[in-house]
């Protein structure tokens, strides 16, 4: 009972750190702009601004789908940070969601917790490092940077990410993983058809990540329901662990063996 | 002061903010490490961890810096790594910069830096406001039902993972250059898959923890002779 009060008052400072961090973070980095008036004497060009204004608008529609989708999937700490530091989809959440499988931790549990935490600090750190060396040596390394031969290797991060990371759950989660993907699937190539381009790819990721959240807890739902995951926990009798761990495919397995991913 | 997109008090502006956002960083990783100790995790899972992430993080980065080199021929240095570096994502930041042209003037220069900033209102705030709220409703979950509680989280990665499978398909109909992607995904899926059984034939454990961060290298890598083939 001690124990479960300390539990609940280091969730409840990580909450008023993670706001009080966030707060300032939000603070200097919307003084650039103001800053930057202030020190060239200049005013705001509202036409521009106004021209921003339906980027903008979509943008923080993007931020309130991203809030509700990833919060759940990076724990308390991990999510005040990963919001600052941003590069989420790109970066952070695949880290984190690598470190947690790697670790065999159970997502939702406090290990999962503090994981996914310093994943996201470590990634932090680490990016902020690689864009200081960039910054500074960028004479050197533009050239390298913009060479037309590694162009396509840095156009294909999230293809490359992906890849690795989807053998690694769609083996062990297949059931649940089946029905998005197919419609995903479906979705985009229509999509790219009937455009003839991948234009249209990038403005609907954002609206599909949360599409695609919601048609997999819906569709899990149904399955769970139906005893089609296995044992169900709202049963009388019901085992606690879940399922979907007996289906381990092929992908590198976590620290602590059979507890790993879910 | 004579506008200049480059100008030193720029960076130094710029450098404080980065500072204080890593300051966060390492408050966060060091109070989740004594956490991890505190609650009898391994310290070697721990450490572990830092390892993982910091190698899986680079190969990213130095896309993200692509990013910064990309946009500092408009916008200067100073913007471009302070967008890239907080709460920014390459894709917005590009179609944010693109309301002027070509930037000539400070006037020009905060109105950019303004749309770019203000895109990010909803990510910066609503995370502190509901959070908590998102957190508890999780935890509610889990003790009403733990075996839906498991799978829940589970349905939550592969939404985001199967939305990001259908995007790598989602240049297929712009003719063979959009299947790039598509063989770079399978390459990574692939490489993977091979790590998977190269652990299993070897028991070298250190495979597991390298498995993505090779998976994503490799993968970035065939895109050269892909598009050499395709593009």
């Amino acid at each position: 009972m001690k124990r479960q009060a300390k539990m609940r008052s280091f969730d409840d400072r990580t909450h008023l750190y993670g706001r009080i961090w966030g707060l300032v973070a939000a603070a200097l980095i919307l003084s650039y702009p103001f800053l930057s008036m202030a020190i060239f004497g200049a005013s705001i060009d509202w036409k521009i601004v106004g021209t921003g204004l339906g980027i903008m608008a979509m943008y923080w529609v993007v931020g309130a789908v991203e809030t509700f989708t990833y919060t759940p999937m990076l724990g308390s700490g991990g999510t005040y940070l990963g919001f600052v530091t941003g590069n989420l989809s790109n970066l952070k959440v695949p880290c984190a969601l690598n470190c947690m499988e790697q670790a065999g931790v159970k997502s939702g549990t406090e290990e999962a917790e503090v994981i996914s935490t310093m994943s996201i600090a470590v990634s932090s750190i680490v990016t902020m490092l690689v864009l200081v060396l960039g910054v500074i040596f960028i004479s050197f390394l533009t050239p390298v940077l913009e060479n037309e031969t590694l162009a396509p290797a840095f156009d294909n991060v999230l293809p490359a990410l992906f890849g690795g990371m989807a053998v690694v759950y769609i083996s062990k989660n297949w059931k649940i993983a089946v029905m998005p993907c197919v419609l995903m699937l479906l979705v985009f190539i229509i999509s790219s058809y009937i455009t003839g381009g991948s234009d249209l790819a990038s403005t609907l990721i954002g609206v599909m990540v949360p599409v695609g959240v919601l048609f997999t807890i819906g569709s899990a739902r149904v399955m769970y329901k139906k005893g089609w995951l296995g044992e169900r926990g709202d049963l009388p009798n019901a085992e606690t662990a879940p399922e979907g761990k007996a289906e381990n495919g092929d992908a590198p397995q976590g620290e602590n063996g059979e507890n790993k991913g879910e | 002061m004579e506008f200049d997109m480059n100008s030193a008090i720029l960076f130094v502006i710029v450098g404080i903010i980065i500072a204080v956002i890593t300051a966060q960083a390492v408050f966060f990783l060091v109070r989740s490490y004594r956490r991890g100790v505190k609650i009898g995790m391994d310290k070697r899972v721990l450490n572990k961890t830092i390892a993982r992430s910091a190698v899986f993080t680079i190969a990213p980065a130095v896309s993200i810096l692509v990013g910064i080199v990309a946009l500092s021929q408009k916008l200067g240095l100073p913007l471009p790594w302070l967008r890239l570096s907080v709460i920014g994502s390459l894709s917005y930041e590009i179609v944010a910069a693109g309301v002027v042209e070509v930037v000539e003037n400070a006037s020009q220069y905060v109105s950019v830096a303004l749309v770019m900033t203000a895109g990010m209102l909803v990510s910066m705030f609503l995370p502190l406001i509901l959070g908590k709220k998102i957190h508890r409703g999780m935890v509610k979950i889990n003790q009403k039902d733990k075996v839906w509680g498991g799978h829940f989280m589970t349905a939550l990665f592969m939404g985001m993972i199967s939305a990001f499978l259908g995007y790598v398909f989602g240049g297929v109909g712009s003719g063979s250059a959009g299947w790039i992607p598509v063989l770079v995904f399978f390459v990574s899926a692939i490489v993977m898959a091979l790590c998977g059984l190269l652990l299993k034939k070897t028991g070298w454990k250190w495979i597991n923890d390298y498995a993505l961060p090779i998976c994503i290298v490799i993968g970035m890598a065939s895109a050269i002779p892909f598009n050499m083939w395709l593009g």
